[in-house]
């Protein structure tokens, strides 16, 4: 259509003749303008939180944008005035335990999936991925039913075990497994490697980029979720950050200055996470386009 | 694990069955888990919707398509359907459009892209529990940031007689015309970042070629947007629309947490199919409706990725 070859060649042979033109254009002054205008907007909420966490009450309520007189208590009083380093302490376990299973389930399936041959392999692929349109909310119900008969409710497991393999995460490793060449392993196979060490020892260190990418997603999305620990972590010591930090701003009422220090102490973490691992977990999202 | 296989092969064992051994030794734990943890409870909630709820299993009444047909006739079960739609119908576009100027115009800057895109993408990883109370704060009607910043802005056109150009304090979460859209808009604030990206690397994929021939063409700018961009971008954008799609058609944090005294209020404005299910599963011990409701919430989102595989198969030929 447009891109005939002719033109095509046209095309190269006059940008080779035109010098190249540095114009300013005023495309790219407009772009930078607007592209300013909405990273400010992109980052007002996370300033006002910040900056009102740090007021004391009296102030908050009279308009001022810095802190007159700066102060730490809404943060001592959120830290020692609820239960949040043990809700703390639980995210980290459930984030770090599912995460763990998700990177060797995952890692493992996809493997399997993508470099052994066995029969119904296409089937259970198909099947895995199916999961996928099958929306958490209709799963909470059975889940919640099967919780409460095996005694899950309140515990780690029960936290933990819907998240353990996901799809996606299965879908994603099987992608990266793909791209290795079949010999390799082949080749581990007659110098009589055993079949989990062509995977734990040739295969898994091949696909660092693919794990750092699920490993950053699965945590994050551990992190933050919130219907399902809502679900099944009812006593208040089993609680993640998300669900406590709900609750407790529910009962603050209008203390907006600890529900801003509240907030703050869920999100500046995850930022900070964020601003290192940034360039992975943009990666990640163009890779798999989904969210832990 | 080490070398010594499961059962020891025997010597009939071919290589191919050897390997299908182990195949399946690996994947014992994952298919469990699918099977136990994914396809069981799925299937469970066709049939925990047929009866009524009871922790014993010997007292649940079978009511049929009972609760179905109350979903055809509650009205709260219809607002709360037609809200989730409206936040789908406002939010999708809303977000795919203002991501992908972002995107075109990260693309023509050179210097300071990727500390763009960073600010952009942070709000969409960041937790919406926390987000929404932030956002819940900035629209407080009485002390919000955004209601004393129209203050001040009216204060300022006093000055010059020009009061006609203010905008009057809102009740953005307690207007029952309003609270919707407000809602919306942290929604597509914390989702923008997802499609900038998406749509960055899908322009960065289109070659250059094609633009330079064009506009040796004569195509204009305008041209090229229409007749180049958006059709070779054709692919992402019907991905990212069922990815925002099915993530507006699953609202819940946000809404619990906005309006927290209120959920899902004013006048259950701002409810949506996963808060309805939740309030009636765990709040009113309506499991059996409750798993009713999410039967019809899949069948919606299924519909909608089956519609998107038609859309991906029409592949455009250059």
């Amino acid at each position: 259509m447009i891109a005939s070859e002719r033109t095509v060649v046209r095309g190269l042979r006059a940008a080779e003749e035109a010098p190249r033109r540095r114009r300013v254009d005023a495309w790219v002054v407009l772009s930078y303008a607007l592209l300013t205008v909405g990273a400010l907007a992109m980052v007002f909420p996370f300033a006002w939180m910040l900056l009102s966490s740090f007021k004391p009450y009296r102030e908050i309520l009279s308009f001022s944008i810095l802190p007159e007189r700066f102060t730490l208590a809404n943060y001592v009083e959120v830290v020692t005035g609820t239960a949040f380093p043990q809700w703390f302490l639980n995210s980290v376990i459930v984030a770090v335990g599912t995460t763990t299973s998700v990177l060797f389930f995952c890692a493992l399936v996809g493997y399997v999936l993508a470099t052994l041959k066995f029969p119904f392999k296409n089937l259970i692929f198909i099947l895995i991925l199916s999961t996928l349109m099958v929306p958490t909310e209709m799963l909470v119900i059975p889940w919640f039913v099967m919780s409460a008969e095996y005694g899950w409710v309140n515990t780690y497991w029960g936290l933990m075990f819907p998240g353990l393999i996901p799809g996606f995460g299965v879908f994603l490793m099987r992608q990266f497994f793909q791209t290795l060449p079949r010999d390799l392993f082949d080749a581990g196979r007659i110098d009589g490697v055993s079949e989990f060490g062509l995977f734990w020892r040739i295969g898994l260190p091949l696909v660092g980029p693919g794990l750092a990418a699920l490993g950053i997603f699965a945590f994050i999305g551990n992190w933050n979720a919130y219907l399902w620990p809502l679900i099944v972590g009812q006593r208040p010591e089993m609680r993640t950050i998300p669900v406590g930090i709900s609750n407790f701003s529910g009962e603050a009422a209008t203390q907006w200055n600890l529900i801003m220090s509240a907030s703050s102490l869920a999100i500046v973490p995850v930022l900070i996470v964020f601003l290192i691992f940034q360039k992975q977990i943009i990666e990640g999202v163009v890779l798999t386009g989904v969210k832990g | 694990m080490t070398s010594t296989p499961p059962a020891r092969p025997r010597r009939s064992l071919s290589l191919a069955q050897r390997e299908a051994l182990w195949a399946y030794v690996f994947l014992a734990i994952p298919i469990a888990f699918y099977a136990f943890i994914r396809f069981w409870p799925a299937l469970q909630s066709f049939y925990l919707s047929l009866y009524t709820w009871h922790v014993d299993p010997a007292r649940r009444r079978f009511v049929g398509l009972g609760y179905y047909r109350e979903l055809l006739e509650n009205p709260v079960f219809h607002q709360a359907l037609k809200n989730t739609l409206q936040y789908a119908v406002i939010t999708v576009p809303a977000s795919m459009a203002l991501g992908l100027g972002i995107a075109l115009m990260l693309q023509a800057v050179g210097r300071g892209r990727g500390a763009y895109r960073a600010i952009y993408f942070a709000p969409y990883i960041t937790p919406a529990v926390a987000v929404a109370w932030v956002w819940g704060w900035m629209y407080n009607y009485n002390y919000g940031i955004i209601n004393t910043l129209l203050i001040e802005w009216y204060v300022f056109l006093e000055r010059f007689g020009l009061e006609r150009l203010a905008i009057e304090p809102q009740r953005f979460l307690t207007d029952p015309n309003l609270a919707l859209v407000s809602v919306s808009v942290v929604v597509v604030w914390q989702q923008l970042g997802f499609q900038v990206v998406i749509f960055l690397a899908g322009l960065q994929g289109i070659p250059r070629i094609y633009y330079e021939a064009a506009r040796i063409d004569g195509a204009t700018p305008w041209d090229l947007f229409w007749h180049v961009t958006l059709p070779l971008l054709n692919p992402v954008i019907v991905f990212s629309v069922v990815i925002t799609t099915i993530n507006a058609l699953q609202l819940f944090d946000q809404i619990v947490n906005i309006n927290f005294t209120d959920q899902g209020g004013p006048l259950n404005r701002t409810l949506s199919i996963a808060l309805y299910m939740y309030q009636e599963a765990f709040g009113r011990a309506r499991l059996g409706y409750a798993a009713a409701v999410t039967v019809v919430l899949f069948a919606i989102i299924l519909i909608v990725t089956l519609i998107q595989l038609r859309l991906t198969q029409r592949r455009v030929e250059y």
